[in-house]
Order: structure tokens, then sequence, then C-alpha cells
């Protein structure tokens, strides 16, 4: 019996000083995290007291927690990258990160991830910083429940809200951003999802993805970004129920698709965007049940694109449903419903017996000289609408819904 | 002055045809705002309305209303009147007349329905519409004796405004497509009143539409405080500066 306790006992005290606590702040006798990184050993927690923390680069090389109470402010001074990590399995909770450095050549971020898996930033307040959460060589890492905020002027001038750089099986989930320049940025990122993430009001993209392969995301809201989002030369890409909202301006869309393939967009909204999506040079990519309402044009899909189907999705009041640069034809476009639809249905079955042209000929028109777009809603225009509904001559006679539904879809 | 710019208004205002027009566009916009969900999907369909049949009535029933008032005018003149007051009471009981019977037949149901900001831009541009139609109304008719040459030339008028304007615009645009074109074009549709009207509601319905590339930059001309105050000065000028030249002829013309 007494044996077993013993061994019980050391079993506990080796535990103990395996992860022991160490108490950072004011009223404890370290006042320095970084003293307490170099005191700590693998393991250890390091549980840091709310007050403010100038001190300059703090690199975590080991596996630790670091936990923050009541959001203790660690300070870049505009001139240091806050924190490192260069540990695996390192935990980032509860700290409030800001006024990271800004350069270019080096990329100062608040948190930097370099090389380390399975790290978890969670909780944490962004704030201020050139790139917020930056993610290099990194797996299996999780970026969750954080709220990132910068004050971008210039594309140049401000880093990515989340920026991931040759990552794979990351976890993006119910992260607040706004202000960065592209909200989320995934540069060779393969594996990984970005869920329930909220990005708003960034310069550039809301999310950004780049010869990255097999990712996901979900349920996010892309609202009120410089261009929306681009999701560009990747493949098998899954995008469901996310929001695209208000990207208006110059050159924004709601979702951009640039030398995409095999992917699958579903249950998305978009709503008041300039141009709902822009596709150019997809192909293989189905898309179904999504919701356009109030974009400028729904669709643009340029000639370059191929082999998509384009089915049981709502179109209602946009300003015009779809948009296109050439006459050949080489998706399909089926089972839609569009407000614009004046067909009939005698036989009952739920879809209108006659197709319907998607594509007006002023949007054609627009296309090819966008300063037409003086005579929107003119007279003339409308006319000539009209006669290009019935016999079709500048338009591509093929581009058509032979089965558009008579009802919408409760999306 | 006050008692013949009087005298035309109740004439006019008694005038079965301007009842009509007044009848016609309240049964319209009634029937647009109640059969149309959204507020501004009626606005849109109003200004439709509003850019073809406020024009073609003001243009063309003022024009016959000075042809038959010749004779009222010569017993005028042979009174102790100054002639550019006889002419501007014209004008004036016209165009105020016009524009009661818009704001009462569009006005109402307009605050009513539509969003106020909407609103405001419609009311106004079809207020100053019909007072630029009437004086293109009494160009057209000063230019020449014959009432069916003036008829014709006042419904050639409307016609170059409503349609050929913009065919010509598209015609342009073509033409010229491969030269950076978009400033000019504003300019271009500075000089038709019915785009100027048009764009201006645009601006204030479409926005995500008008908002591509080029709509960027008629939001930088149209959108803008000023932009709007700019617009709303030119179309004062297209109801003043035609009638200002009618004047000058009727002045020196024998009659």
């Amino acid at each position: 019996m007494k044996k077993i306790g013993c061994i019980v006992l050391s079993v506990l005290l080796t535990c103990s000083l395996l992860a022991a606590t160490i108490r950072v702040g004011k009223p404890h006798a370290i006042n320095s995290i970084k003293a307490a990184i170099k005191q700590s050993r693998a393991g250890d927690t390091i549980l840091v007291a709310a007050g403010l923390y100038k001190e300059g680069n703090i690199v975590v090389n080991k596996r630790l927690v670091l936990l923050g109470e009541n959001f203790p402010e660690l300070d870049g001074q505009h001139k240091y990258e806050v924190l490192t990590i260069t540990a695996d399995s390192t935990i980032v909770k509860g700290f409030r990160v800001q006024h990271s450095g800004h350069a270019s050549l080096d990329d100062p971020g608040g948190i930097k991830i370099l090389e380390a898996n399975y790290v978890v930033i969670e909780g944490n307040v962004l704030y201020d910083n050139f790139f917020g959460v930056y993610v290099q060589y990194g797996k299996h890492c999780v970026i969750k429940n954080n709220s990132l905020v910068a004050f971008g002027k210039e594309e140049q001038q401000i880093g990515n809200g989340v920026h991931c750089w040759k990552s794979d099986s990351l976890q993006i989930i119910g992260n607040n951003i706004s202000g960065h320049r592209d909200g989320i940025y995934f540069e060779f990122v393969t594996g990984s999802v970005i869920w329930r993430n909220i990005s708003t009001g960034n310069i550039r993209y809301g999310l950004h993805f780049m010869f990255s392969n097999n990712d996901s995301y979900f349920t996010n809201t892309f609202k009120n970004n410089g261009a929306g989002v681009a999701v560009m030369y990747s493949k098998q890409v899954t995008m469901m129920n996310n929001n695209f909202e208000q990207n208006w301006g110059d050159a924004a869309y709601g979702l951009l698709l640039k030398e995409i393939s095999d992917s699958y967009i579903s249950g998305n909204q978009f709503r008041k965007n300039t141009s709902g999506i822009w596709m150019e040079g997809t192909s293989r990519i189905k898309m179904e049940r999504n919701a356009f309402v109030q974009n400028g044009w729904a669709m643009q899909v340029q000639a370059s694109c191929m082999d998509n189907l384009i089915t049981d999705n709502n179109f209602i009041a946009n300003t015009f449903d779809m948009g296109t640069n050439g006459d050949v034809v080489l998706n399909t476009v089926a089972s839609n419903y569009w407000d614009k639809c004046e067909g009939y249905d005698l036989d009952r079955n739920g879809f209108a017996d006659v197709p319907f042209r998607p594509l007006s000929m002023f949007s054609v028109v627009v296309e090819k000289n966008p300063s037409a777009m003086l005579l929107f809603r003119s007279f003339l225009v409308s006319l000539l609408d009209r006669s290009e509904k019935i016999f079709p001559s500048l338009t591509p006679e093929q581009f058509l819904d032979k089965s558009p539904r008579m009802k919408p879809l409760p999306l | 002055m006050k008692k013949i710019t009087r005298f035309v208004l109740t004439d006019i205002l008694r005038n079965r045809i301007v009842i009509a027009y007044a009848v016609l566009m309240a049964v319209l916009s009634w029937t647009v705002f109640n059969m149309e969900d959204t507020g501004s999907k009626g606005v849109l369909t109003l200004l439709n309305i509003v850019l073809l049949v406020v024009p073609l009535v003001s243009v063309l029933f003022s024009t016959i209303y000075i042809y038959n008032s010749a004779e009222f005018i010569e017993l005028l003149l042979s009174q102790p009147v100054k002639r550019p007051q006889i002419w501007l009471s014209l004008f004036g009981g016209l165009s105020i007349s016009f524009i009661i019977a818009f704001a009462l037949a569009v006005g109402l149901p307009l605050f009513l329905y539509a969003d106020f900001h909407q609103a405001v831009i419609l009311f106004a541009t079809g207020c100053l519409l019909s007072a630029i139609f009437v004086a293109l109304a009494f160009l057209a008719a000063i230019m020449s004796r014959d009432k069916a040459k003036g008829v014709g030339v006042s419904i050639l008028l409307w016609l170059y405004f409503a349609l050929l304007f913009d065919g010509l615009v598209l015609f342009l645009m073509f033409q010229f497509a491969d030269y950076p074109i978009e400033k000019p074009m504003v300019l271009l549709s500075a000089t038709s009143p019915l785009d100027l009207a048009r764009i201006l509601n645009l601006m204030q319905i479409d926005a995500s539409a008008m908002m591509g590339y080029t709509g960027a930059i008629f939001k930088n001309y149209f959108g803008s405080g000023w932009g709007v105050v700019l617009s709303f000065g030119l179309l004062l000028a297209w109801a003043l500066v035609p009638f200002w030249i009618s004047l000058r002829i009727f002045k020196r013309k024998d009659l």
C-alpha cells in the first residue's frame, strides 16, 4: 500500500514538475513575459495578469500555454513583431496584441506561427497590427474566436488579417476581421477549413485564395469589402452557406472565381453586390441552391468558362441576371428561378414551357462598351431589349435556361 | 402680369385635356405602387412613365395652346402691356399648371410609398421636366406661324430627346469605343434633359449596377452633393434658355 502511495506521489510530483504554472504581472515576482519564457520548461503554463507589456518581440520557442487574464496588452510599439511562435502545440489565449511594426520586407505580424504545428490561437484581440495572425509552414493549427481590427487606408500599407502560407490542415473558426488588406489570405494552403468567420470592411478581399487546393469554407459572412472574395488558381474548393453582401464599387465582386476547377458552390446568399459572381477560366464547377438578390449582375460568366453546371438557383431583383463576353456557350444553365422570366406553365409541372434567356441585350452591350451604362433604362434600350428577347441576334442563341422554374426555391 | 398669369392658369386647369392628363398620371402612379412589391421598384416603373409621358403631354399641349391663343395675345398687345410680360405670364401659367397637375397626380403617391430621397429627386425632376418641355414648346411655336409646322416641330423635339438622342449616343459610343470616352459621355448626357433626369434618378435607385467602372465615374459626377446641384442647375438652364431665346424672338416679331 505504501509502495503504491509512493508511486502515485512521485508520478504527481513529476507531473507538477513537468507542468508548472508561472505567473507574470504586477502582483507577482516576474514582471516580464520574456523572462517567464526563459525560466519555463516545455509544457508549462504562463499566466499573464492584466497590464501593458512592451517587450519588443516575444519568441515562444517551447511548447507553452500562454493565458491572459482580462486581456493583458502586448504592445509592439509600431516597431516589433509582437509574438513569434516556433514551438509545436503552443496555446495562446486571451491576449490583446496591438501595434505591431509595419514593414514590407519581413512582414511583422501580431502573432506569427513559424514552422510550428498544432498551435492554438484562441480568443485574442488583435488591434492595429500589420498582419494579424500569420501562419507560415504550419500544420493542424487552430485560429479560433479572435477579433482582428486594423485601420488600413491603402492596400500597400497594411497586411492581411489571417495570413496563411504553405500550410496544411488549418482551422480558421469564428474570427471577426476588419480593416486589413485581405480578411483571410490563403496561399499554398491545403486541406483546411474556414468556418463562421465575419470579414467586413477590408481594403481588398474578404477572403483570398491562391493556389490552395482541397479547402472548404462554410457559413462565413463577407460584407462590404473592397472587392469581395477571390478564389484563384485553385482546385476542389467547397464554398457553402456563406453570405456575400454589399461589395460595391469599381471592381467589386461578391465572389471572383479565376482559374478554378472541380469545385462546389452551394447554399450561398449573394446580396447587393456590383457583380454577384464573376467567373473567368473556371471549369467543372457545380453551382446549386444559391440565392442572388439585388445585385448589379448576378453572374458574369466569361467565355473562358466551360463545363460548369448552374442549377436550382434563385435570381431575384438583380439588375442583370447574367453577363458574358463571347458567343460560345459551354456551360449548362438549367432549372433556375428567374424573376424576369415571363414564361407559362400549361402542363403544371412547375417548370415554364418556354426557355428563358437570362442574357439581356443591354448587358452584352455594356460588357463590350461599359460607358453604354449611361443609357441604362432608357426608352430606346428597353425597346431594343424587347426585340432581342424575341429574335436573338447580338446575344448567343444557346445561352438559355431550357426549364426555368415558375416559383422560387425556398432558400 | 399677375392677372394674365392667373387667367391663363385657371383657363388651363379647367381644360379637359389637362384634367385627363392628371387623372391618367394619378391612376398610373397609384397602380404602380400598389402592384410593385418594393418602393424602389415602383419608383423605377414610375420613372419610365414620367420620362415618357410628362414631356410629350407638356410639349404638345403647350404648342397647341400657344397657337390657339394667338388672337388672345394679339388682343393683349393692343393694350398697354409690355411684350415680355405677356410672354412670361403665358409661360408661367402653362408651366405652373403642369407642375400642379404633376404634383397632385404623382407627388402624393410618390411621397406616401417611396423612399424619401428617391421621391424628392423624382418629384423635382418631374416638375423641372414639365417646365423644360413647356419652354421647348414656346421655342417651337415661335419659330413658325404655321400651326401644323409648329406642332410637327414639337413632336420631333420630343422624339429626339426621348428616342433619337439615345440612339445617337449609342452609335457614338460604338464608333469611339477604343478611346477613353467616359468623361465626354458625361458631358454629352448633359445635352439632353431626359438623360440627365434619368441618370439623376437612377443614381438614387440602381446603385449596384451603376456602381461598375463607368458607374463609379458617373457617381463622381452625379452622385455627389455638388453633382446633384449641378445637374439640377443644368435642368433649370434647360428650362430657361429655350424660353429666353423664344422671348427674344417674340419681342421683335411682327405678329
